[in-house]
């Protein structure tokens, strides 16, 4: 799964500009260190980060390679995968033709941590150093607005204090919510990102505290990771049928690394249960399908490949050609090279949408 | 419709706790009866929902399905079926008090006998488990299994625990040993939130996602390796809904050849390994009413032997008599209604008689 890097014929090899919507530069607790108070600090080093699950160190389900990243993807000189800009611009940034690529910070951020004050003090020391660390040093690098999502009025005060800077490019939560994200503690975070004219960016992961799936804790990484998609098949889910596109109908969602081979699916069953069911959710005005069409955007890796690659073209056109957007998830190691990641039979311009177009449109970019 | 289906798929009800009673051992019938225990009826189908039971098919006080009469009358004399397998949704997973759970878990299993495969011979039944103690679960098979009209073992598709783990495999041994597939169906223990997420606030949610519920559990069951371990072993997924399944085929492959060093029991592609030991009900399919949507997604199945004809009855999956998709392939609906359920059933084609 690891890369080989490919320098000299790549930027001949491919005429398009993208806009990576999923990369992952790290920050090392100490980076966030001159955003703290003292007191999180000493929180920090007497108590450390408490998220909903039990191990001191790692992940409830070991990954398959150190971090999760690509064995090539560790810095020459020391220090963790994509922390080093100057390495991360030769192996990934300058080696394709990326015009701008959106920063989803997973760790260290406080998010989902069981101290929500915590969490809000590490979502806005987390927001600071994307911008002192990484997007002043190259401002191809936009920023997520991380917001302790859990406390939702504390998600409040980032997104406003956020709110009209361009370097931002989505409020970013993580799937694993401690409550399924239509439920009325969350929307105020979304009546927020509407008012600052930001998508709500959906990442993969987090610690909800409850098993990964709704028949209980899996055994294996390989679970875990399929699980991601039942999981935001839950959180599309109460999204639409808690009616929280009714009322805020301007409010986009980005899922990110969820796949979206389950996307089409997921909205047939919903129609036909809505027809049968409708009395239960008089809140909807229209089938639970066209509100996935117009508010979710989906962003590539991990795609999903099918064993006649033909066949994902029409899971493709039935998810809509104008919500799907390239991601790499550098530096991870099931991390997607734009050169072959989507199926070639796409023609140019579906292409150029998936890797440019659609982004840019979404997130408002010139 | 063709007059020689087998329906994998049908409800019977039970009609009160009363009619239980008879079935149930004295002691535990006393004490349901000093206790003024209402019954074990699952909330997973509301009564009076819709989806329950389709308005034209309620008896008078609402009910549907509660005797043999009323669904043979649908299921044989409207929509020709020869043959239909009784999948009985009465709350016995839910009981948190495994000797309470196998007390009715037996009489259940009793009363769908005496009330109804005695009744009619075109009946069949799946075998209701206590699936709280697995040893209790591994008797129950083993009693009912002798009588070879009943031909399936049935569990609820939200678990405790996924049903890929170690601690189930005696039932799955007790399964092969018998010829009796697996069948998973919609409704839960009531041990974890109807999501991962937590508790929703409809109830179209809950049913919506057992789609999820079953995808986790084909992931947990050949992760673990329960189908290189029982290699005779069919698993059916009843009213799972059918199209999601390529793109979690998809998935759960890709992945595989990326981490399979972690489970190296899986010896092939997942999308493989279910292709040769799962089958999926037909109703309800889950795709738009657009026959060349069905097409494309009968297609990446890539399979004509996985879809298993059923009607789902009395629950309201759709109108008219045919429960068939449209875009059916032509050649396809002898394999649904008839070959596939032959061949996913050993115990259909003796003679129980």
């Amino acid at each position: 799964m690891n890369i080989e890097l490919r320098e000299p014929e790549v930027r001949q090899k491919t005429r398009l500009k993208i806009t990576d919507v999923d990369i992952h530069p790290k920050s090392a607790i100490e980076d966030l260190k001159p955003y703290l108070s003292k007191r999180w600090w000493e929180h920090i080093e007497t108590f450390g980060a408490r998220t909903r699950q039990g191990f001191l160190k790692g992940f409830p389900y070991p990954k398959s390679q150190p971090l999760a990243s690509r064995r090539d993807s560790w810095p020459p000189g020391g220090g963790l995968p994509a922390s080093d800009l100057k390495f991360m611009c030769k192996q990934y940034l300058d080696l394709y033709p990326i015009e701008y690529a959106i920063m989803n910070p997973l760790s260290p951020t406080g998010q989902g941590d069981q101290n929500d004050e915590f969490s809000a003090a590490m979502a806005f020391a987390a927001n600071e150093f994307q911008l002192d660390g990484w997007n002043a040093r190259d401002p191809r690098l936009l920023a997520s607005v991380v917001v302790p999502y859990e406390d939702a009025e504390a998600s409040v005060v980032e997104i406003k204090r956020r709110a009209g800077d361009k370097r931002f490019a989505h409020v970013l939560l993580k799937s694993r919510t401690c409550e399924l994200m239509g439920k009325r503690r969350y929307w105020p975070i979304y009546e927020a990102a509407v008012a600052a004219g930001l998508p709500v960016g959906v990442h993969v992961f987090g610690t909800s505290g409850r098993p990964a799936s709704n028949t209980g804790w899996p055994s294996f990484y390989i679970e875990d990771m399929t699980e991601h998609a039942s999981c935001c098949q839950a959180q599309v889910m109460s999204l639409i049928l808690e009616g929280v596109f009714e009322r805020y109908p301007d409010l986009k969602i980005v899922m990110i690394e969820a796949g979206f081979g389950w996307m089409p699916s997921l909205g047939w069953r919903l129609d036909k249960n809505w027809k049968t069911l409708k009395a239960e959710v008089p809140h909807l005005k229209k089938a639970p399908s066209e509100y996935l069409r117009q508010h979710f955007w989906v962003s590539t890796q991990p795609m999903e490949e099918a064993e006649e690659p033909e066949q994902l073209i029409d899971t493709m056109s039935w998810v809509g050609w104008d919500h799907i957007m390239f991601a790499s998830d550098y530096p991870h190691w099931d991390f997607d090279d734009p050169l072959n990641a989507l199926p070639p039979s796409l023609n140019e311009e579906r292409r150029a949408k998936i890797f440019s177009e659609n982004a840019r449109a979404l997130y408002k970019l010139d | 419709m063709h007059t020689d289906a087998i329906d994998c798929d049908v409800h019977p009800q039970v009609p009160s706790f009363k009619a239980l009673l008879p079935h149930v051992e004295p002691y535990w019938r006393d004490s349901f009866v000093e206790r003024g225990i209402p019954g074990f009826e699952s909330n997973a189908y509301p009564p009076n929902s819709p989806l329950s039971a389709r308005a034209e098919w309620r008896e008078m006080g609402g009910n549907a399905a509660t005797d043999v009469g009323t669904l043979a009358a649908q299921v044989f004399d409207r929509f020709k079926a020869q043959t239909a397998i009784l999948n009985c949704l009465y709350g016995v997973e839910l009981i948190f008090s495994e000797d309470m759970a196998l007390a009715v878990a037996r009489a259940v299993n009793d009363w769908i006998a005496k009330e109804w495969l005695d009744r009619d011979p075109r009946l069949r039944a799946s075998i209701v488990i206590p699936t709280q103690n697995v040893d209790f679960a591994v008797g129950e098979i083993e009693r009912c299994a002798k009588d070879r009209r009943f031909v399936q073992v049935e569990v609820l598709a939200m678990q405790e625990t996924p049903l890929g783990r170690r601690h189930w495999w005696p039932i799955y041994a007790a399964a092969e040993r018998h010829g009796l597939p697996i069948g998973i169906h919609p409704g839960s223990t009531y041990r974890q939130s109807m999501t991962s997420l937590g508790w929703p606030s409809y109830y179209i949610e809950d049913y919506a996602a057992y789609a999820q519920a079953f995808q986790s559990q084909l992931g947990s069951l050949v992760c673990e390796g329960v189908f290189a371990k029982f290699p005779g072993l069919k698993v059916v997924l009843i009213e799972s809904g059918v199209t999601w399944l390529p793109a979690f085929l998809w998935r759960i492959s890709k992945f595989w050849r990326g981490v399979r060093a972690e489970v190296p029991w899986v010896d092939r592609s997942p999308a493989d390994i279910v292709r040769d030991h799962v089958r999926l009900t037909i109703t309800p399919f889950d795709a738009p009413p657009d026959p060349d949507v069905v097409e494309r997604v009968i297609d990446q199945l890539r399979s004509d032997d996985i879809l298993l004809y059923a009607s789902d009855f009395p629950h309201w999956q759709f109108d008219g008599d045919n429960a068939l998709p449209p875009g059916l392939p032509h050649g396809l609906e002898r394999k649904i209604l008839i070959e596939n359920p032959l061949a996913t059933y050993p115990r259909l084609t003796e003679d129980a008689t």
